[in-house]
């Protein structure tokens, strides 16, 4: 028999493998063999990349955990009583509220991973509050400009009223007091 | 739908293998991670609270079902169906290989053509995919998003001002979405240069994974290419990024096809035609050995050095000859070696070759098709 792998050289060696949760015979050459098992290795499933960012981040907000004494390892959510300590060792949040518990301790890790901690995409329609809003102003006041700079002012004006409009919006949301809970509340 | 065909029928919209570069970029996907506010994430979720998150999807559903939309849409509980069924999920990509797995409650939200697959009690409380074939980054983003939006008019979904949408892991905060594209290339193996390629297109900030996502190995000289920073940037600006390095990628693979055509057309023709005779002939075949043949008769197809098989064909033979699709259409376990003399009979059955050819007209009514 031919090995599975190369089809070249004799098969020598029964290989097992588990291969998404399926376990998996192939026979093999030596080297191929040996060469699957490296690969294998190098792509172990069984070490999450949870771990390895807990890993890392452990050991890098070490000194600041020591200067804030023992304060850090006993803080918990308040929502679902996850520390921070879990975190490290899991690479996972226990609830949305953790970001808010311990948003000082994310916020040099969150910018190590994204190079940055603003969010600039996509906001829920309904539970995003007036964010929705402050970006289309944001959006409108650059359209305004280029208007401006065109000197097409009768479009500019309109933009102006617009921006006015959803301004009014805003204070009037604001006045009433009825934002959604848990808004903006995550690490600042 | 009903429930079962989501396990029972092969072709997923994927499968086509129709849409923009279809000869290297198989298929693209969106996937954009979602939690419910205030309850804990899935990994710490009691028995009950996994329950009561299925419950408050199903919830969504039937709301919007009864509005007129998500219309099809068809609500799987993944928990209760045999391990074999759940694989079959995996292997045509609707779940992950984690989502399988996961002893808890768990459900999925699936459309008609299954292209839209929304996991419930994943890493997050809800994981929205959307997978197309060829490069349609931009499609699939549209049509994730239009889910989404229907979505959260039912579920109040975490969200902060400054972070985004609130995930279990900090690596998907902000956008939640994960853009990837799974691609063939074959000639960058052949030619050396994938290794090159690859350490390139993680430099710009992508990772490059193998068949089934995170931890897998490539098969078939398949891989997956997505993004890795999900905060800071809009969801247009990533997918854009991560479609112009895709084309590059095109680009290069092109490139070495038409190299390897000019340089090596012999080796190439022989690797081909090889791939075809034992595809054919064969009696005995592993999943492994059948990727990669597959792999080698799909650059053979795709460098019209042979007519057979049609594209959609490979594809499906791609998701019909893995472990436990073969299982399933056997209807139980089988024994390895059972699962490899079916998959070389289903694969010769496929090029329409499980009778040999009658002498002297060999290949003649393969090119009649």
């Amino acid at each position: 028999m031919l090995c599975q792998e190369c089809r070249k050289r004799p098969a020598v060696v029964r290989v097992t493998m588990v291969v998404n949760g399926q376990k998996m015979e192939m026979h093999m050459c030596e080297e191929c063999a040996r060469k699957k098992s490296e690969i294998e290795f190098l792509a172990d499933p069984s070490l999450p990349l949870q771990q390895l960012l807990g890993g890392l981040l452990s050991q890098a907000e070490h000194g600041q955990a020591a200067q804030a004494g023992t304060a850090l390892e006993e803080k918990r959510c308040p929502s679902c009583g996850s520390t921070y300590e879990q975190f490290t060792q899991l690479g996972r949040l226990g609830c949305s509220e953790c970001y808010h518990t311990f948003g000082e301790e994310l916020r040099p890790m969150v910018r190590r991973i994204h190079g940055s901690v603003i969010h600039q995409g996509k906001v829920p329609a309904r539970t995003g509050g007036d964010l929705k809003l402050k970006k289309e102003i944001t959006d409108l006041r650059n359209a305004l400009q280029k208007a401006v700079a065109k000197e097409d002012f009768e479009h500019a004006a309109r933009l102006r009223d617009e921006i006015k409009e959803l301004e009014k919006h805003i204070a009037e949301g604001a006045e009433g007091g009825d934002r959604p809970a848990g808004q903006g509340r995550e690490g600042q | 739908m009903r429930p079962e065909e989501a396990t029972e029928r092969p072709s997923a919209l994927w499968v086509t293998g129709s849409g923009p570069h279809a000869d290297i970029v198989i298929s693209s996907r969106i996937r954009l991670a979602r939690n419910l506010a205030g309850i804990p994430f899935p990994h710490v979720l009691s028995e009950e609270g996994a329950e009561d998150i299925v419950r408050r999807v199903q919830g969504a559903h039937q709301a919007l079902q009864a509005e007129g939309r998500l219309k099809g849409y068809t609500f799987v509980r993944v928990d209760r169906l045999p391990p074999l069924d759940r694989q079959v999920l995996v292997e045509k990509h609707l779940i992950s290989p984690q989502h399988a797995q996961e002893a808890k409650p768990t459900a999925l939200l699936i459309d008609p053509e299954q292209t839209v697959s929304v996991m419930v009690n994943e890493e997050d409380h809800l994981r929205i995919q959307c997978l197309l074939p060829g490069l349609q980054l931009e499609k699939a983003w549209e049509t994730a998003n239009a889910v989404d939006d229907a979505l959260e008019e039912k579920l109040d979904f975490a969200f902060g001002e400054r972070l985004g949408y609130l995930t279990a892991c900090p690596t998907n905060v902000g956008t939640g979405l994960r853009a990837s594209v799974m691609l063939h290339l074959p000639a960058l193996i052949l030619t050396n240069q994938a290794a090159r390629v690859g350490h390139a297109v993680i430099k710009l900030g992508l990772a490059v994974r193998g068949l089934y996502g995170e931890g897998t190995e490539a098969l078939g000289n398949m891989f997956q290419v997505s993004n890795q920073v999900t905060l800071g940037q809009t969801e247009e600006e990533i997918i854009h990024d991560l479609r112009s390095v895709t084309e590059q990628l095109v680009g290069h693979e092109t490139n070495a096809r038409k190299l390897l055509m000019s340089e090596n057309r012999s080796q190439i023709e022989d690797r081909v035609n090889r791939a075809y005779g034992i595809l054919a002939n064969a009696r005995i075949m592993t999943s492994q050995e059948a990727m990669q043949l597959l792999s080698d008769l799909r650059l053979g197809v795709d460098l019209d050095l042979l007519r057979l098989p049609r594209k959609k064909t490979l594809n499906e033979l791609m998701v019909v000859t893995r472990p436990a699709y073969l299982q399933r259409l056997a209807g139980g376990e089988l024994e390895p070696l059972q699962r490899d003399i079916r998959r070389a009979t289903m694969i010769r059955g496929s090029l329409r070759l499980v009778d040999p050819p009658p002498a002297g007209d060999a290949g003649g009514d393969q090119k009649a098709r």
